[in-house]
């Protein structure tokens, strides 16, 4: 028995061992140290890889799944660049994270080895934060989409972002829920242990309570399903609006129970908020749903039809994009992330990663979401926010405010 | 503040803790079947309740809700089933450790199936009419689901229990559960009564998922997990082995954890259930409702 | 005589095969491109192996079934990060709690060594009430711990040392301690190889000592050990507290190896995960848990990664997309569990004496099978 298992397991690992040489070998060997991805494919092009480190299963599966949209339409609408004069194919080499900060290294280290030339991603600071030493190791330069905590880029030479930041959006929504919700005391809930959370909380917390307001902290456990109690705690401490920057899975069960609660008070919530599950999740009810995003639909009309029609003709865009054709404030991000990478090869005229983190912080590119520039801590610089309120009858974001500081 | 107010305040938390009480009970006793009769945690147990979860998902998309759930608690009963035969029954004469990492093994293929499945989104329960529906009672604004739990959890228990009392598989399992080699000599059919303890486990599982997801309308793949092992920590407490006991232990923990959320010591209301096993375990190992061990050496 | 040898750890083909290891992964890290996933694994292996055989230890070894060993991992994880981030770090890291608490960071080596004593003294706290339970009872008491620990590093009145629920970075890691000494990230895996392999070597020798053999009789029959004039409580405190502490030491290294740490990321699955590769590798040998640990991670992280994004060896399926990998993964695990309950080695160990003797009696078997376990074992 024993000896059959040895057997076996041997030769699963000697099958393996064949398999990933044969899978990997050129992808390891020949390299993106040179930075010249020489593989070709059908139409006869050179091959440029762009990473893209986003979870796709774990508490931020939904999000990081529209987000990847973003960049896949955006492949689709332009899937070649002309790099130093010669054109490329753009290949989206695609990696899943699983939200989590311990899969999240050697995720990273997948898209290293696999020699793309820049990285895109990732939804949620704390798997950003996880694999940037990677990618700083690896030399590759990374673009972050909606990582909003300023430990993301602080500090890193090689980690970009074109949204904007936490202290920037806590302030923005506490100044909207003190001076136009009229809110003197607000409910934090966040989740343990989730930077973006806790990040968007706390500054929210010193810009409300700035402002003259209080705050009461809820935290809760990753996997939570039941904020019964949280809303009655909300309540019971007087609280006139409910502050959640959680990420999707939480929201939908906040939204549903809040209003099967009756609590009746004004959900605030982030620009993970900014997702069809929400409108879903609130319509035909009275929930009160406001959010900060980076962009709304109807920003730009042929970008808004273009992807639209992308997503209801793949079915499996449709479900990664939770079913309809809404487009999420994310999927616009992706999409313009990837054109801020196109623009840095452009601008490197290489594809070695090391060219194109030299000429990254001078790319500027007009984007569905505004322009984007980089400031010199390798932020985007921007000073607006938009401010969205689901209607609930529509099942449709109603455009409330352009926001400042 | 006069009472009036108080109970105002704190209905909320007790209205929860009773109604997921409820549910981890329907839970528990699974658990504490399977242990009684095996000597074996079932980590998977938690797993089967979230595949019902999602089963009722998939197939109320293309069916009525109604007839969507009685499919949904056969299935789930097969699968309860089907995981004794395949994963714990090749094992029955090994050592005790083995059938529990076969378990956890189990767990974690169910839960990276549903993550294939799923594609790692979560899933919105569909609504099922009537328990779905908002109520106020004493002025606490709630589902319907909440109130009808423990009255549901409270009849299925009486029912089981007679069930345990007075059939003949139900005295074959009390048997099998004092001396499972003895039993045997005496002409038990060891498999059907372990077929039976998972059969009913799983459709109470499937039961209190109807319930829970009702109540909390997203599930994910590692939904399960939580209040699997909750559920495993009321059959603890409870005594184990303990019908009464896991159901007693489940609506316990259910209220204290709310109260703890409550008092807003919210990091540690999961922290807080596994310390009330860790006391009751150095105090009274074999529970509140227990038996007492008579372990030969 | 012979016998006697048999029962123990043959600790000259151990040496030999560390040896053979060292030299493997020195040349791949010469010759192999340094973006590899190669060296990733094999840290990460490392850190998995040095845990999953201090949870043999208990589990193997002593007949002690703990499920505690993520939390442990915590501990020792969050000693060494909080020690050792840099002072000019510390504002940036503790962000929301003013700088934190401590300001001087000691020396890497030795904060290490104070990861596992600080995991040994909560594993001698813990183990006061829980060791008196029986084997599903302390597996599941040992799971609760954990889990508590885990709230408590999460509150945030402790923000100050634990950062709260944030995590914690800027610590010295693999990475950056091979960019330190040889200018490059280059030889980080062989530095994480090193302290793995004395870490190993510690609990080997504590196997083979009067106390392991203890240990062994207790896991055979505890009557018969305490009859022996074993003191039953002691020995297994004992052995509770070492495989905590190498537990430890081993959060610390996965510290060094993520570069970043976080409470959430110590689960039960960690637990769940490390007792599976250990029951892979055989229950009770040192170089099956080794073993195990390496061909783990390397399936589940790097050869079958394929199956996650369309194509693996050639073959093209639409079955092949996210999370099919851990599918297939998880059907190989509950095949080896039902149908190969010894594992890879059974409770034997990987040895030259053992090999030798086999390869006379049958000489016509397979030679590349131990070359490519040797080639792998370990790490």
């Amino acid at each position: 028995m024993k000896k059959l298992l040895a057997i076996l397991l041997s030769a699963l690992l000697v099958f393996s061992l064949v398999a990933c040489n044969g899978g990997s070998g050129e992808s390891t060997t020949a390299p993106a140290s040179s930075g010249e991805n020489q593989s070709s494919d059908s139409t006869g092009n050179d091959v440029v890889k762009i990473g893209v480190f986003e979870p796709q299963s774990g508490a931020n599966g939904a999000g990081g799944k529209q987000e990847i949209l973003g960049m896949q339409y955006a492949n689709h609408v332009q899937p070649t660049v002309e790099i130093g004069g010669k054109t490329y194919d753009v290949k989206l080499e695609i990696v899943d994270n699983e939200s989590s900060t311990d899969k999240a290294p050697t995720a990273a280290q997948t898209l290293v080895s696999a020699g793309v030339s820049v990285v895109l991603g990732s939804y949620g600071s704390s798997v950003a934060i996880a694999g940037s030493p990677v990618f700083k190791n690896g030399g590759i330069p990374a673009i972050g989409v909606t990582c909003t905590n300023p430990q993301v880029t602080e500090g890193n030479d090689h980690y970009f972002r074109i949204c904007f930041l936490d202290p920037f959006q806590g302030t923005v929504l506490a100044n909207y829920a003190f001076k136009e919700l009229g809110a003197k005391k607000a409910y934090i809930l966040a989740e343990l242990g989730n930077d973006y959370d806790q990040g968007l909380a706390n500054y929210f917390t010193k810009a409300f309570e700035k402002l003259g307001g209080s705050v009461v902290r809820g935290d809760f456990t990753k996997g939570t399903s039941d904020f019964t109690s949280y809303l009655a705690n909300a309540k019971n401490d007087n609280c006139e609006v409910i502050f959640s920057p959680t990420s999707i899975q939480y929201a939908q069960l906040i939204v549903e129970q809040s209003t099967s609660q009756g609590t009746g008070l004004p959900l605030l919530a982030s620009d993970t908020w900014d997702s069809n599950v929400i409108l879903n999740a609130a319509k035909g009810t009275d929930a009160k749903i406001y959010v900060t995003t980076f962009y709304q639909e109807g920003g730009n009309k042929e970008f808004d039809e273009g992807i639209k029609k992308w997503i209801n003709e793949d079915s499996t865009a449709k479900t990664n994009n939770g079913g309809d054709d809404t487009v999420a404030a994310v999927t616009a991000m992706g999409y313009d992330a990837y054109f801020v990478a196109l623009e840095a090869l452009k601008k490197a005229g290489s594809t070695a990663p090391a060219d194109v983190l030299k000429v990254l912080p001078s790319v500027t590119f007009d984007g569905v979401s505004g322009k984007i520039e980089f400031d010199e801590v390798g932020d985007a610089k921007r000073d607006t926010a938009f401010v969205k309120n689901a209607n609930t009858e529509t099942g449709a974001w109603d455009f409330v405010a352009k926001q400042g500081v | 503040m006069n009472f009036a107010e108080f109970f105002q305040r704190n209905l909320p938390y007790i209205l929860s803790g009773i109604s997921v009480g409820g549910q981890y009970a329907l839970i528990a006793i699974g658990y504490t079947m399977v242990y009684g009769i095996l000597r074996l945690i079932n980590f998977a147990h938690g797993d089967i309740f979230m595949v019902a979860g999602l089963l009722m998902v998939y197939i109320s998309a293309s069916l009525p809700v109604y007839v969507a759930m009685p499919i949904v608690i056969v299935a789930t009963v097969v699968l309860g089933v089907l995981v004794e035969r395949l994963a714990y029954k090749p094992l029955r004469s090994a050592p005790r450790m083995s059938v529990m990492i076969s378990a956890i093994g189990v767990s974690y293929l169910i839960q990276n199936l549903a993550l294939y499945v799923t594609g790692g989104l979560p899933q919105v329960y569909p609504k099922i009419p009537y328990i779905s529906d908002t109520v106020k009672i004493f002025g606490a604004v709630t589902k319907r689901v909440t109130v009808i739990t423990p009255i549901l959890t409270i009849v299925l228990i009486i029912v089981l229990v007679l069930l345990i009392k007075y059939t003949k598989v139900g005295i074959a399992m009390r048997a099998v559960s004092k001396d499972f080699e003895t039993s045997q000599l005496m002409g038990v059919k060891i498999n059907k009564v372990i077929s039976m303890t998972f059969v009913i486990g799983s459709f109470l599982a499937a039961i209190g998922s109807l319930l829970y997801f009702t109540n909390y309308t997203s599930v994910m793949p590692t939904s399960g997990a939580m209040p699997g092992l909750k559920a495993f920590v009321a059959a603890v407490f409870g005594g184990i082995g303990s019908i009464p006991g896991a159901v007693v232990g489940a609506f316990i923990i259910g209220i204290c954890e709310n109260i703890i959320k409550g008092l807003g010591l919210t990091t540690f209301s999961d922290a807080f259930t596994f310390a009330l096993l860790i006391v009751i375990l150095c105090v009274k190992p074999t529970g509140i409702f227990g038996e007492k061990n008579i372990d030969k050496v | 005589m012979l016998n006697n040898k048999k029962k123990k750890v043959d600790l000259v083909s151990m040496l030999v095969i560390v040896a053979i290891l060292f030299a493997v992964n020195i040349l791949a890290e010469m010759f192999v491109p340094r973006t590899s996933l190669f060296f990733s694994v094999v840290k990460k292996s490392c850190v998995y192996a040095l845990v999953a055989v201090s949870m043999n230890l208990l589990n193997g070894f002593t007949g002690l079934f703990s499920l505690g060993q993520a939390g442990f991992m915590l501990i020792g994880a969050y000693a060494y990060a909080i020690l050792t981030i840099p002072a000019e770090m510390r504002d940036s890291v503790y962000q929301y709690f003013d700088g934190g608490l401590i300001n001087e960071p000691i020396f890497w080596p030795l904060a290490l060594i104070v990861a596992g004593l600080v995991a040994g003294v909560f594993a001698f706290l813990i183990g006061l009430p829980v060791l008196r339970l029986k084997s599903d009872y302390l597996a599941i008491a040992t799971l609760g711990f954990a889990e508590i620990i885990r709230a408590f590093v999460q509150w945030d009145k402790f923000g100050p040392l634990t950062n709260g629920s944030n995590l914690l970075r800027g610590y010295p890691t693999f990475d950056s301690l091979a960019s330190e000494w040889f200018g490059s990230p280059k030889f980080s895996s062989t530095i994480a190889l090193a302290i793995t392999a004395v870490c190993i070597l510690l609990i080997v020798l504590f196997i083979n000592s009067t106390y392991g053999r203890a240990l062994k009789a207790i896991r055979d029959d505890e009557i018969a050990a305490e009859a022996m004039g074993i003191n039953l409580a002691r020995h297994k405190q004992i052995s509770f507290i070492i495989s905590s502490f190498f537990a430890g030491v081993g959060g610390a290294l996965l510290a060094m190896h993520q570069s970043t740490i976080q409470a959430t990321a110590f689960e039960s699955a960690m637990t769940y995960e490390i007792l599976l590769i250990v029951v892979v590798g055989g229950i009770g040998s040192i170089s099956g848990s080794c073993i195990s640990s390496f061909l783990y991670i390397a399936a589940s992280e790097w050869w079958l990664r394929g199956l996650d994004s369309g194509s693996f060896l050639g073959i093209q399926s639409t079955l092949f997309r996210g999370g099919f990998r851990k599918v297939v993964f998880s059907v190989i695990i509950m095949i080896i569990v039902l149908f190969f309950r010894q594992g890879i080695m059974g409770d034997k160990e990987l040895s030259f004496t053992r090999i030798a003797e086999k390869i006379k009696r049958k000489s016509k078997k397979e030679p590349s099978k131990k070359e490519a376990e040797k080639e792998v074992a370990a790490k």
